[in-house]
């Protein structure tokens, strides 16, 4: 499983693509994988502001819910309606038509995990 | 159950592992939940045939002189009914008519009685029944640890399964049995199961249950046959509006509030929780399990509360079962809501992280093409 190294990686399995100001936020796949089957999505309104580590939706798979977390203070600009229309689609493209939200960063928190820092980090088997 | 080392292990946990299975706790044993997904499990069952693993069901002999008499006190259905070679679905109740469990009775023989209990009630069902044993004649033995039991399940069942045993099982009905051998292991081969599907479950003895699991395996890819999991065994059981022991009843719901009222025999002699029902019947329930289905997009899932949608909105109930249905594409659920709202129509809110989403009361079950008397 590979992780882009472009992408910062929380580790409630968030990531996050930091381009100046604005970025994208999405779940990794290794947390896709272990949801099963996503079949729906609960994300903000444009305009929501987040503090780091604040819940801002929920996945959910045909058997568990799960929260998700901010990984940086910010504000949502856009929504994947797309995304949220055909949750199943995570699994093939986390990282790219699968972002979930973009947002206007006001702050980003110390501690966000590399690539390979999230890979050590899941292979420790959290 | 916090860690995985306290869990019991089935005779096929081996095979489950080295099948890329993801394994959860669940009723004291570690279980696959899900191979290649949910979803794609269940339209397996739905349109081939799957393979569950379902070892950690307990298995109880209730025989010799006395046996029928036994079970007649002890369970809500009609037990002189079944004829040997024929199975039924039965429950125990207590004095005050909640359910101790559900069970399917298997009968072998004319003072010969073979019970299928769920895993989680093993130790309790047995103590029940020991409790209520008479001092002779009766013979209670637990078997659990002796069987293993794999169901296989889909419109393809029957073509797998003729395959594999030494008897004509194109002349088995629908809830018969009959004995013969699997894979050269004799067997209880049975048309149950728990899918709405055409289906069997065989209880063969522990000992060979890889063997057995992989030929299965090995003889059903001319059939796209897959091995199942827990995820899909619970979401096709509740398209189908099937109970499961702990979600949708347990000993804080009557038999006839859960939906068991067409099990629940007052024509035959006394048996325990009789008095309580017949008198419920009688008065009236005050809570029902009911069917729903989200009109709003949200899942509506286990423990979740249920309000009226009408003027003042007060609590009415909880989901019981809820989950999305890979078959229909519809967000589904069972609740217990009190018995003015149970109406058919009726609109329901669920109360979901806070907000309240529109659910509306539908029949059970809510999928009815099923193969399963086919």
């Amino acid at each position: 499983m590979s992780y882009p190294n472009e992408l910062k990686y929380t580790k409630e399995h968030e990531w996050i693509k930091i381009d100046g100001k604005k970025a994208s936020i999405g779940v990794t796949k290794f947390a896709i994988d272990q949801l099963g089957d996503v079949v729906f999505l609960e994300l903000p309104k444009v305009g929501t502001n987040f503090n780091a580590n604040d819940a801002f939706g929920t996945i959910e798979s045909t058997k568990t819910v799960s929260e998700l977390y901010a990984p940086a203070t910010c504000k949502v600009v856009e929504i994947n309606t797309a995304i949220v229309d055909a949750p199943e689609n995570l699994s093939q493209d986390a990282y790219q038509n699968g972002w979930l939200i973009k947002v206007e960063i006001d702050q980003v928190p110390s501690g966000l995990l590399s690539a390979s820092e999230y890979e050590k980090y899941i292979s420790e088997g959290v | 159950m916090s860690t995985t080392e306290k869990l019991k292990m089935t005779p096929l946990y081996e095979e489950h592992v080295s099948l890329g299975a993801r394994m959860v706790p669940f009723a004291g044993w570690n279980m696959p939940v899900q191979y290649s997904g949910v979803v794609d499990e269940h339209k397996c069952v739905r349109n081939s045939v799957g393979l569950f693993d379902v070892s950690h069901m307990g298995e109880f002999n209730v025989t010799g002189r006395g046996a029928l008499e036994f079970l007649q006190m002890m369970t809500i259905n009609d037990v002189a009914k079944i004829n040997i070679g024929q199975a039924q679905y039965n429950a125990f109740c207590y004095d005050n008519g909640t359910v101790v469990d559900d069970i399917i009775i298997y009968r072998r023989g004319f003072d010969s009685f073979f019970l299928c209990v769920n895993a989680n009630n093993i130790e309790k069902d047995f103590a029940w029944l020991k409790e209520h044993c008479p001092k002779q004649g009766v013979i209670l033995e637990n078997m659990s640890d002796d069987y293993a039991q794999i169901a296989i399940q889909g419109p393809k069942s029957r073509e797998l399964i003729a395959k594999v045993v030494d008897v004509k099982i194109t002349d088995l009905a629908y809830y018969h049995f009959t004995e013969g051998k699997v894979l050269g292991t004799p067997a209880i081969i049975a048309r149950t199961g728990y899918t709405g599907e055409l289906g069997y479950e065989l209880y063969f003895p522990a000992s060979v249950a890889s063997k057995i699991w992989k030929g299965l395996l090995q003889i059903g890819q001319d059939y796209g046959v897959k091995p199942c999991g827990l995820g899909a065994r619970d979401t096709l059981r509740l398209e189908c509006g099937y109970l499961l022991y702990g979600n949708d009843m347990d000993n804080t719901t009557t038999a006839l509030e859960c939906g068991l009222s067409w099990i629940t025999k007052f024509d035959k002699n006394s048996f325990i929780g009789k008095d309580i029902l017949l008198r419920q019947k009688e008065e009236g329930l005050k809570k029902r399990l009911i069917a729903f289905e989200m009109q709003d997009k949200a899942i509506g899932r286990h423990g979740y509360k249920v309000f009226s949608a009408k003027e003042n909105g007060n609590e009415i109930g909880f989901i019981s079962s809820g989950s999305p249905s890979p078959t229909l594409s519809k967000n589904i659920g069972m609740a217990y809501v009190s018995s003015e709202n149970a109406k058919l129509g009726s609109e329901i809110w669920i109360e979901i992280r806070g907000e309240k989403k529109l659910a509306t009361v539908v029949k059970k079950p809510f999928f009815v093409h099923g193969s399963v008397q086919g």
